[in-house]
């Protein structure tokens, strides 16, 4: 197995260890439950609703981990800095999607209407400049 | 000890490693039913997610640290990626 050869160039304790594996598995249990929301919610906008926030929660605890296993001031900061890009760009990537949708015109499920809107075509949202 | 620590430690991150990889296979489902475009850019976006955590358990698994910046470049191509797709779709064209 690699991992048996190669992993002797870090050293891992119990505690490290036992960090490691809860948040591998907190990370895991979430990008289940963001594909779960992508392949059962019916609706693009649902499908973001589900995935731009699960998945990111989910890299976000694999990426915890490997901080914790490479160290906390080490090779392992990159982790951080991963974490701190999906942040950044989650929402404005799922942000520029719904938009392209909404203007592609998806529309929204039944009886869902634009928010302070009556009507059934969605509007721009209204900008107070 | 130590060494039993590692044992456990590489079946937890294979396993881990295994289901991240079939939840990737799963979303393959919605790129090619998806009715409409956005929801296949929505789909391709999670594979790019998820691609950056099997980076992470792979630099975990092996011990090797650059593949934390393996997963850092796949972050940032996957955002240019949604970006750029979802200009195209609304625009026609990415750079007028």
């Amino acid at each position: 197995m690699i991992a048996a050869e190669t992993a002797g160039a870090v050293t891992v304790g119990p505690i490290q260890a036992v960090l490691v594996a809860v948040l591998v598995f907190i990370g895991s249990f979430f990008l289940v439950v963001g594909t779960v929301g992508l392949l059962r919610l019916p609706n693009v906008y649902n499908r973001l609703h589900a995935t731009s926030k699960a998945t990111t929660i989910g890299v976000s605890g694999i990426a915890l981990a490997a901080w914790v296993y490479f160290g906390p001031a080490g090779e392992g900061l990159k982790g951080l800095v991963t974490i701190l890009f999906l942040f950044l760009t989650a929402p404005t990537g799922s942000h520029m999607i719904s938009r392209a949708a909404q203007r592609m015109g998806v529309e929204f499920e039944e009886g869902v209407t634009w928010p302070g809107h009556t009507d059934s075509e969605p509007e721009e949202p209204a900008d107070t400049d | 000890m130590s060494s039993h620590v590692a044992g456990l430690m590489a079946t937890f991150l294979s396993a881990a490693l295994v289901l991240t990889a079939a939840v990737t296979l799963a979303v393959g489902y919605r790129v090619i039913i998806g009715p409409t475009t956005p929801d296949r850019v929505v789909a391709l976006d999670v594979i790019a997610t998820n691609v950056v955590a099997i980076a992470l358990l792979y630099a975990m698994f092996t011990g090797q640290g650059f593949f934390l910046d393996v997963s850092f470049v796949l972050a940032i191509i996957g955002f240019i990626s949604t970006v750029t797709v979802a200009r195209y779709v609304t625009e026609g064209d990415i750079i007028e």
